[in-house]
């Protein structure tokens, strides 16, 4: 309802999206979801069209665009569908550390080809006993001469077995706590790296979550990213980059929830009339509408101070993640209630967005580690 | 395989087109036009081509201004080169007069490999153009391909009949229409779309063609239009309610009626 202002770059950008959703994604989104399925043909339509390449730096063949121009694609795509998304994401999620903390070499081997879209990647933190206590993670990775030697398992690792590069983050001096931490890059086929069974989901089941175990996995020394000892760095500052992307996901769904739910309410007669004169439906919508605005507007307000070159973003990422992404949860359960008995056929999308939807409060921090986050924060402006 | 030329149309956007009243033909200069959805599948097997071979790919289309975009989104699709042939005295064409505008601009590109069209357009419908601007070019042409593998000079290619597939082994170069049911179609890239922005098309006359007036547009086409005239939908159908013990009697006594039904 908002208007907001896009350069030309940005609006031929949504175009090219929306017509990737419509032809590759949208005809096909209800099947993938019900055959917990993932299809390859969106992911090669979004390399094809250059989309990989939208963070990586131009000077690696990318598209040296912002967190901006990658959340709106990432908003748009998740109108189709969040579990196409989050694998898209996920991708960006484990070409960001490359991109920030990948020295010269590293850049040089790995950007070209995530920008053509010919290497997916996967960003790997969590363990069974690490969740929103990150810092308590096991695997470990021991230096012996030119390798580094891992071993553990990490648990829910979107992306796990069909993504090429995993960018992990492994102990390697468990005496020094989360300072003994560093990040790897392993790529599929490393020996000694496999996979669990692929998790069956409550929603995003386009996209593949499984554990990646590493039993004496060795890797090349020169796949430490950044220095040993700055794993957590490596994952945090990563995490603000793209938390933003899960708050785009939100507004993307949320979005398609209002649309498909309007449009029933607006032909549904009940009672002799649409069910939209009645009040107490269209209020719901106006509160809808009110709160994917308001979500819009501090996500891409924030994306925008990623992208000026703000230093400390943490708070303003946490914000827009956890509320965009409570917003959007609230929005499809209304749209469910919206369309009764409609709106909880699997025949209609909007039970869907409710399933996907629910993974944004959990997935890339809690949106109770966000609420941390935005209170320590805080608690710095009133020393 | 050096060089792969393929030939576009621009066919009005379904609901916006008029018919000129006069000359009972399409009035396209008025009419949004999108790509012909066919010609995507030459397009796409052009840039296969490419992708395999490292050929360069020039693309036709014959058509008013307003065409450029088109040509641009070929260009953001993979093309290198983007031509269009545009004049008042092409307007009105038949198959056969676009034919020799198509087969003049492409003999002036000489040396190349391959022709590549869609099957057909979804205005005309006719699937006569690819293999009249054969025979006026004096090539080889092969419709409705699938795929197409090369061997040195020659060709190998597959194409889809009603019933089979066939292979086929031509002599390049040659002109081929591609089958509309490719398993995959890239979209455009948006590096290429940038670029696009700034690219104009290379325009030519049927002057620049060296074309005589006769054989152009209405005048040199042996195909006149006599009238055009709306389909009628089927009117709306009787409508039976009943049991349905009652209305399968009564469609019985119906086709009894009608003697669909003999005892």
């Amino acid at each position: 309802m908002t208007l907001h202002s896009f350069t030309e770059e940005q609006g031929l950008l949504i175009d090219l999206v929306k017509r990737i959703g419509e032809e590759y994604i949208a005809p096909y989104a209800l099947e993938w979801d019900e055959k917990e399925q993932y299809d390859p043909l969106p992911m090669r339509a979004l390399a094809d069209a250059d989309l990989f390449g939208i963070i990586v730096p131009k000077e690696y063949g990318g598209l040296g665009m912002g967190v901006f121009e990658m959340a709106l694609a990432v908003e748009y795509l998740s109108y189709y569908c969040a579990g196409v998304s989050t694998t898209f994401a996920a991708s960006f999620l484990g070409a960001y550390p490359i991109i920030l903390f990948g020295n010269k070499e590293q850049k040089e081997k790995y950007l070209p080809e995530i920008a053509k879209g010919k290497k997916l990647l996967a960003f790997a933190l969590t363990e069974p006993q690490a969740g929103s206590d990150a810092f308590a993670i096991k695997t470990t990775a021991k230096r012996e001469g030119d390798f580094y030697i891992l071993n553990g398992v990490k648990q829910w690792i979107t992306n796990g077995g069909i993504a090429d590069l995993y960018v992990v983050i492994a102990l390697t001096d468990p005496t020094k706590g989360p300072r003994g931490a560093s990040a790897f890059i392993v790529e599929r086929g490393d020996p000694g790296f496999s996979f669990g069974k692929k998790e069956r989901k409550l929603g995003l089941k386009a996209s593949v979550t499984t554990d990646l175990i590493f039993n004496d996995c060795k890797i090349p020394k020169d796949r430490l990213l950044s220095k040993e000892g700055m794993g957590f760095m490596v994952a945090l500052k990563t995490l603000d980059y793209a938390r933003c992307g899960a708050g785009a996901q939100a507004l993307g769904i949320a979005q398609a929830a209002i649309d498909v739910s309007i449009k029933h309410a607006k032909r549904r007669i009940q009672f002799g009339q649409p069910v939209y004169q009645f009040q107490a439906v269209s209020h719901t919508f106006a509160e809808m509408a009110m709160r994917l605005e308001a979500s819009r507007a501090l996500v891409y307000s924030v994306a925008k101070y990623i992208d000026s070159g703000a230093k400390d973003f943490s708070g303003a990422s946490a914000m827009a993640k956890c509320f965009a992404t409570d917003q959007a949860m609230w929005i499809c359960e209304r749209a469910i209630q919206m369309m009764g008995g409609y709106g909880y056929m699997r025949d209609y999308p909007v039970q869907k967005y409710f399933r996907d939807v629910k993974c944004l409060q959990i997935y890339e921090g809690t949106n109770e580690i966000q609420k941390n986050i935005i209170a320590r924060e805080l608690a710095k402006l009133y020393k | 395989m050096d060089k792969v030329i393929v030939c576009i149309k621009g066919v009005p956007k379904p609901g916006t087109v008029k018919v000129d009243p006069e000359t009972h033909t399409l009035k396209r200069e008025s009419a949004e036009l999108i790509l012909n959805p066919m010609d995507r599948s030459a397009l796409e097997m052009a840039m296969r081509l490419k992708d395999k071979y490292n050929c360069e790919v020039v693309v036709i289309t014959m058509g008013p201004p307003n065409a450029v975009p088109l040509l641009r989104e070929a260009y953001s699709l993979g093309a290198d080169k983007m031509i269009l042939l545009s004049d008042r005295l092409f307007a009105g064409s038949d198959t056969l007069a676009t034919s020799r505008v198509l087969a003049r601009a492409i003999s002036n590109l000489k040396p190349f490999s391959l022709v590549l069209m869609g099957l057909k357009s979804i205005d005309g419908e006719t699937a006569q153009v690819p293999p009249e601007t054969a025979s006026l070019l004096g090539l080889p042409s092969v419709t409705n391909v699938k795929q197409i593998s090369v061997e040195g000079e020659k060709v190998i290619v597959v194409r889809e009949t009603d019933y089979s597939e066939e292979e086929i082994e031509v002599d390049l170069p040659a002109v081929l229409s591609v089958t509309p049911y490719l398993d995959y179609y890239r979209p455009p890239s948006f590096k290429r779309m940038l670029e696009a922005r700034k690219l104009d098309p290379l325009i030519l006359s049927a002057q620049d063609l060296a074309l005589p007036e006769e054989l152009l547009g209405l005048k040199g086409s042996p195909t006149q239009v006599h009238s055009v005239f709306e389909k009628k939908i089927m009117e709306r159908g009787e409508i039976w309610e009943g049991s349905p013990e009652e209305l399968a009697k009564r469609l019985i006594d119906l086709l009894k009626e009608k003697e669909i039904f003999k005892n």
